[in-house]
């Protein structure tokens, strides 16, 4: 059987069972397409948390990120998994305890106002439509790649099926769809992994197997790569060469954008007890570290595979030649995914070889001189492709690249479907029977959410064509923006009686706006390419990329509150007993509609 | 609200363990993780250091022994001031 046969029916017989799934527990009430009536359990609500948590960025783009960059990029491994301490401290169990649905009702009565939920409702809309950007970029990376057809086409097919099961399904669809997306995406993940790490290191555990000896050199794994990675120009694989405070707020940004993903935050009303919401988030960081504690394997591990697959005689030897690309069986896949326009090499210099080294060193533009290259001929790898592709480089028989395949599709589509549904009840449950037409039928509400989520999909397909960054990268400006905005408030409307309506609904506003605009400045107005006035490599304040701002954005939304909050009225009784109800566990009672 | 003072008791109590864990999260990853490795870095691990090994592996165990650890002690706060849930 082809690669393409087995790909087609892991992929095939992986959405069957999501699909089937979806219509078994296909949602009747308004109540169940939300919250799936509230009787998750903490172990399976957890990992569904982490299904829906683990997307595109994580699964198919992370350790790509980290595989070209190195220690650099480790804010991704502790930003992601910090910022739930966050939330579990911080937010989870009050949520529950309060007891509603959305997280913009809690922000409307707690600040008892309906602007302040309305300007909640667009900071998630923002957050959750940037978010599923990156997903979508993801899903055009993998469809493309396991159909073989080009990206586009990739993304469309992708968006259609998000489409299917996120409509039709409702959050309990969704929750346990998701389980069965965690099982497939972690399987897809570590199998892989545990084959390289057992060639390369011969340990089983690639977390451990990250700090072993290479077997075929005897020197620590680290230590050899960071030595022919230096060989060709590049920098040092362990090495703390990026700006230290810009490492730092991207860090924070994403821990805090985290704790202010509606998406994830809305989980944690599904479990039946406030004690359960504290389990919730320790099972689901359980499940999301089985994952993280592998990726950072997983990237060194390709870099050296990668490496001394494009010099096959050693750094100082002979590149790999054109020929050995387009005839040797284990270059197959640099041939497939040439075909998605997502990696590509030229043999600029004519001599036969293609030449993979930094050529921005000038220790190696003088070896290059004096060698007779022209430049770096891996003209294009797509830190997108990595994990992908990575089973295919390690050489590893086709049923794991299939099942790669099925686990790289779970991760986009769980997510994106998680968002929609977060994005489709801010719009029907908020805007439309919150503030626009109280007295809409129940049947009015479904139907209303329902073309919400399509018009999500269509807007993040469109957007998805021209992304601003790679999937990860996209996803760390939906934090940064989630961070800005919906954490402070929450925290604030948890921790402070102090802070009132005027003052919330000032801060959000602060938060959100400076955030949103000093990434349109860096990626362009909208997105649209060709219209940013700066660049994350020079960018407008000191060393702060666009990705990282979003810890500023949240210290202007606590600054701005507080100062607001201080000159206006102060905040009602009945709001500061509500507070501290919310404060104390006893009487959570099952959520009420309002 | 039958008992107020009780209930302050309780949220003081909670704001004191969020902050311990809190500090805890920040030394393990903005800490060992980023801005104290060069002090670290005389601590060989397989074929890096020790600040290295907090910034990929360690901080997220250290992540979910803290949220486990809150878990089971606000559990069990709860019951001591009796705000459990029914």
């Amino acid at each position: 059987m082809s690669q393409f046969a087995i790909n087609l029916l892991f992929v095939g017989a992986s959405f069957a069972l999501y699909i089937g799934i979806a219509i078994w527990a296909r949602a009747g009430s308004t109540s169940e397409f939300y919250a799936a009536g509230r009787g998750v359990h903490p172990v399976t609500n957890g990992m569904a948390t982490a299904a829906d948590w683990m997307s595109a960025a994580s699964f198919i783009s992370m350790a790509g990120l980290i595989a070209f960059t190195g220690y650099d990029n480790s804010s991704f491994l502790m930003g992601w998994t910090g910022g739930y301490v966050l939330l579990a401290l911080l937010l989870a169990p009050y949520l529950r305890k309060f007891g509603k649905f959305t997280v913009s009702e809690f922000i409307g009565d707690r600040f008892y106002s309906q602007t302040a939920r309305i300007v909640a409702v667009i900071c998630l809309i923002v957050a959750s439509t940037t978010y599923v950007i990156g997903q979508m970029t993801g899903v055009g990376v993998a469809f493309g790649r396991f159909l073989e057809v080009s990206n586009t086409t990739g993304l469309l097919i992708g968006a259609l099926v998000v489409f299917a099961y996120a409509v039709f399904g409702g959050m309990k669809g969704v929750t346990y769809t998701q389980v069965a997306q965690y099982v497939v995406l972690i399987m897809a993940y570590t199998i892989p992994a545990i084959f390289i790490s057992l060639q390369l290191t011969g340990n089983p555990i690639p977390a451990l197997g990250l700090f072993g000896d290479h077997v075929a050199s005897g020197e620590p794994l680290l230590a050899k790569l960071d030595a022919i990675v230096q060989e060709l120009g590049f920098n040092e694989y362990t090495a703390h060469k990026a700006d230290t405070f810009n490492m730092v707020l991207f860090t924070l940004s994403l821990m805090i954008g985290t704790a202010g993903l509606p998406h994830v935050i809305m989980r944690f009303f599904t479990v039946p007890r406030v004690a359960d919401a504290r389990w919730s988030a320790g099972w689901a960081l359980v499940f999301i570290a089985l994952l993280y504690l592998t990726a950072p394997a997983v990237g060194a591990m390709a870099r050296l595979n990668i490496t001394e697959m494009m010099w096959p005689n050693g750094t100082n030897g002979e590149a790999v030649s054109v020929e050995q690309i387009e005839n040797e069986p284990r270059y197959d896949w640099m041939a497939t995914w040439q075909k998605t326009g997502l990696l590509d090499w030229e043999d600029k210099n004519g001599d036969g070889k293609i030449q993979y080294y930094n050529d921005a060193n000038a220790d190696m533009q003088a070896k290059a001189a004096e060698k007779g290259w022209e430049g770096n001929e891996l003209t294009k790898f797509n830190r997108d492709i990595l994990v992908l592709a990575n089973p295919e480089i390690a050489n590893l028989p086709s049923w794991v690249i299939g099942l790669v395949a099925a686990g790289g599709l779970a991760a986009a589509l769980s997510t994106a479907a998680g968002l929609l549904l977060a994005i489709s009840s801010a719009v029907s449950h908020d805007l439309i029977k919150g503030a626009i037409n109280p007295g809409i039928s129940e049947k009015g509400e479904l139907l209303s959410a329902r073309i919400a989520m399509a018009v999500a999909i269509a807007v993040a397909t469109y957007l998805g064509l021209n992304p601003p960054g790679f999937a990860a990268q996209t996803v760390a400006l939906a934090f940064g923006l989630a961070a800005a905005s919906i954490f402070p408030a929450l925290m604030m409307g948890i921790f402070s009686t102090k802070i009132n309506n005027t003052g919330a609904v000032a801060g959000m506003l602060a938060g959100l706006s400076v955030t949103l605009i000093y990434i349109f400045l860096h990626k362009g107005w909208f997105f649209v390419p060709g219209t940013n006035s700066f660049t994350d490599a020079d960018p407008l304040l000191g060393t702060v990329k666009s990705t990282s701002f979003g810890a500023i954005g949240a210290a202007v939304n606590f600054a701005t509150a507080y100062i607001v909050a201080g000159a206006t009225k102060e905040t009602p009784q009945e709001i500061k007993d509500l507070v501290e109800s919310v404060r104390i566990p006893k009487g959570a009672g099952a959520a009420q509609d309002h | 609200m039958a008992d107020n003072s009780s209930n302050t008791a309780y949220w003081s109590a909670n704001v004191r363990i969020i902050l311990i864990s809190l500090v805890i999260w920040a030394l393990v990853s903005f800490g060992f993780g980023i801005l104290l490795r060069p002090m670290l870095s005389g601590i060989a691990v397989g074929g890096t250091d020790l600040g290295f090994w907090f910034a990929q592996q360690g901080s997220i165990l250290v992540f979910l022994a803290l949220i486990f650890f809150y878990a089971w002690r606000m559990n069990k706060l709860d019951a001591e001031h009796g705000v459990e849930e029914e």
